[in-house]
């Protein structure tokens, strides 16, 4: 049931359980207590608008920043990873292979409060080598939803 | 020739003329196609593969299908000699039938079924004799109903399960019952498993390839459309004995040279991880099956439990209209598209077909519609 709760929840976060107890064939409050399971085990972390940024009337500012860190001794990247993450301004950090260490999703209210969250306090941090700051132009995609209107449905009305 | 207009089309002109209609008509995937077959056609395109294939189809997909007919359907067939890429399965249907038939050989065929059977066997020559299944049998096709219908000149029984439109889905002992008819009458089975994917409720297809000592009376068609929602792409195959395929290819080299080119490249495409294509499709379909049984029970509208395929087949006699009525009533009033029952064969009528292979959001006010319909009634 898991996986299919989950295909419902993330095209459709409200659903209500009325309804997603008629899609899994089982009782609402089945659902309600798997969905509560599902929370206390931290398998679902939040529930989240998909907001396309980009219409809105004040706009916000989204950068992809490349870290290059010095690991430490004990702990590895994990302590200056964990230090990033509690800035607001941040979205979301991982752990990458490749040409550098962490990469950062960021927000801000415009280029210039951007620019300042990355030079005085991300590349300020002891053990950070370089940063490479890359300024979103336009969302396509976005936690799996397609921000353009979706098409007309291209089927026949009535086909055997 | 007589050949009756299909009464799908007739509901289609009917609807058709209709502004903002929910359909629940429609007989294929409401996915699209997933992009990495679409970009293997597209990539096929750009390489040039714009000639003809050999006539029974590319040799890598052949083998592809070869494989996944073993792996999937529990069938033996050697790609170079017995496995055909056909344009959809309704082209693998016709040059089977006109293979197999003389004129005037009786062709057995169960209804409520897919509108096309019965003219094709005419169109090849053939008498088309239809067994009825029923609602009680969960529509299953019963050896009892077989034997009713068998004469000397019955030469071919054409059966497809998962069913459109009834959504009814085979056991094991019901193949095993129908392969030893087959043999008892020394017929030749055409098995359209074109479902064959799509089963719920935990059960799987059993597909008639997999019973032992039945390969050199079988004719098997199966194809993308359905289980890849690849239905614009025509794509579909035959598996048959050597001896029967001599003359099927024989038929579809001098009709149709080959497949689309780039059809089949998407086709091997669709080769490569059919079952992480397939998974979301499927838990989607299932749920919406669900959906469906939990809102027409609710709605108090009895329905046999569609096991296979997205349709499901709803019991609307006891309402008092004839199947064209309910459709046509139910369009007017509530602008929901429905398929009569009739169009799939006489003994359809007293039911209407509902396809799930729309999103869950039109079902959901599909089923809110319908249930306000036959309160009316």
């Amino acid at each position: 049931m898991i996986e299919s709760l989950l295909d419902i929840l993330r095209n459709n976060a409200k659903e209500t359980p009325e309804t997603m107890a008629k899609l899994l064939g089982v009782t609402p409050e089945a659902v309600e207590a798997e969905i509560a399971r599902l929370e206390r085990e931290g398998i679902i972390r939040g529930w989240q608008a998909i907001v396309n940024d980009d219409l809105l009337p004040k706009g916000h500012v989204t950068a992809v920043i490349e870290v290059r860190v010095t690991p430490e001794r004990e702990g590895g990247f994990n302590r200056i990873a964990e230090q990033v993450s509690r800035f607001d301004e941040v979205d979301a950090v991982f752990l990458m292979s490749g040409g550098y260490d962490l990469l950062l999703f960021v927000e801000g209210e415009s280029l210039l409060s951007v620019a300042r969250f990355v030079s005085e306090k991300l590349a300020t941090i002891h053990g950070v080598l370089s940063t490479a700051t890359h300024f979103k132009l336009k969302t396509y995609k976005q936690s799996g939803v397609l921000m353009a209107t979706p098409g007309d449905d291209g089927r026949l009305v009535v086909t055997p | 020739m007589g050949l009756p207009k299909s009464g799908i089309r007739e509901f289609f002109d009917i609807v058709s003329t209709r502004q903002g209609v929910i359909s629940l008509a429609i007989g294929e995937p409401d996915f699209d196609t997933p992009w990495h077959i679409r970009e293997a056609a597209i990539t096929s395109l750009e390489q040039g593969k714009s000639h003809y294939t050999g006539n029974a189809g590319l040799m890598e997909l052949r083998r592809a299908i070869a494989d996944y007919v073993r792996d999937r359907f529990g069938g033996d067939y050697d790609p170079a000699h017995e496995v055909l890429v056909t344009v959809g399965a309704s082209e693998g249907l016709d040059i089977t039938l006109r293979a197999l038939l003389n004129p005037g050989d009786e062709v057995l065929y169960h209804e409520p079924c897919f509108v096309s059977y019965g003219p094709e066997i005419a169109m090849a020559h053939g008498v088309p004799v239809a067994v009825e299944t029923h609602v009680e049998d969960n529509f299953r096709l019963s050896v009892e109903a077989l034997e009713a219908k068998v004469t000397p000149r019955t030469r071919v029984l054409v059966v497809n399960f998962p069913n459109n439109p009834t959504g009814a889905v085979l056991e094991r002992e019901d193949v095993q019952a129908i392969a030893d008819f087959v043999v008892r009458h020394d017929l030749i089975l055409v098995s359209d498993e074109i479902y064959a994917e799509l089963t719920w409720g935990g059960k799987r297809h059993v597909s008639f390839a997999s019973v032992p000592g039945l390969k050199e009376r079988l004719v098997l068609l199966h194809g993308y459309s359905k289980a890849w929602a690849m239905t614009g792409f025509r794509m579909a195959y035959v598996c048959a004995p050597a001896w029967m395929m001599d003359t099927i290819l024989k038929i579809h080299q001098y009709q149709i040279m080959c497949a689309p080119t780039s059809s089949q490249w998407a086709s091997l495409e669709a080769m490569r991880q059919p079952a992480e294509d397939m998974a979301p499709m499927l838990r989607a379909y299932e749920m919406r099956r669900n959906f469906l049984r939990a809102s027409f029970a609710e709605a108090g509208i009895p329905m046999h439990n569609p096991a296979g395929a997205f349709y499901a087949f709803p019991q609307i006699a006891k309402f008092g209209l004839s199947a064209r009525e309910f459709a046509v009533r139910l369009l007017d009033a509530e602008n929901v598209a429905v398929v009569p029952g009739t169009a799939f064969g006489a003994c359809g009528e007293g039911f209407v077909r509902c396809s799930y292979a729309t999103g869950i959001d039109q079902l959901k006010e599909a089923a809110a519609r319908i249930a306000r319909f036959v309160k009316t009634l």
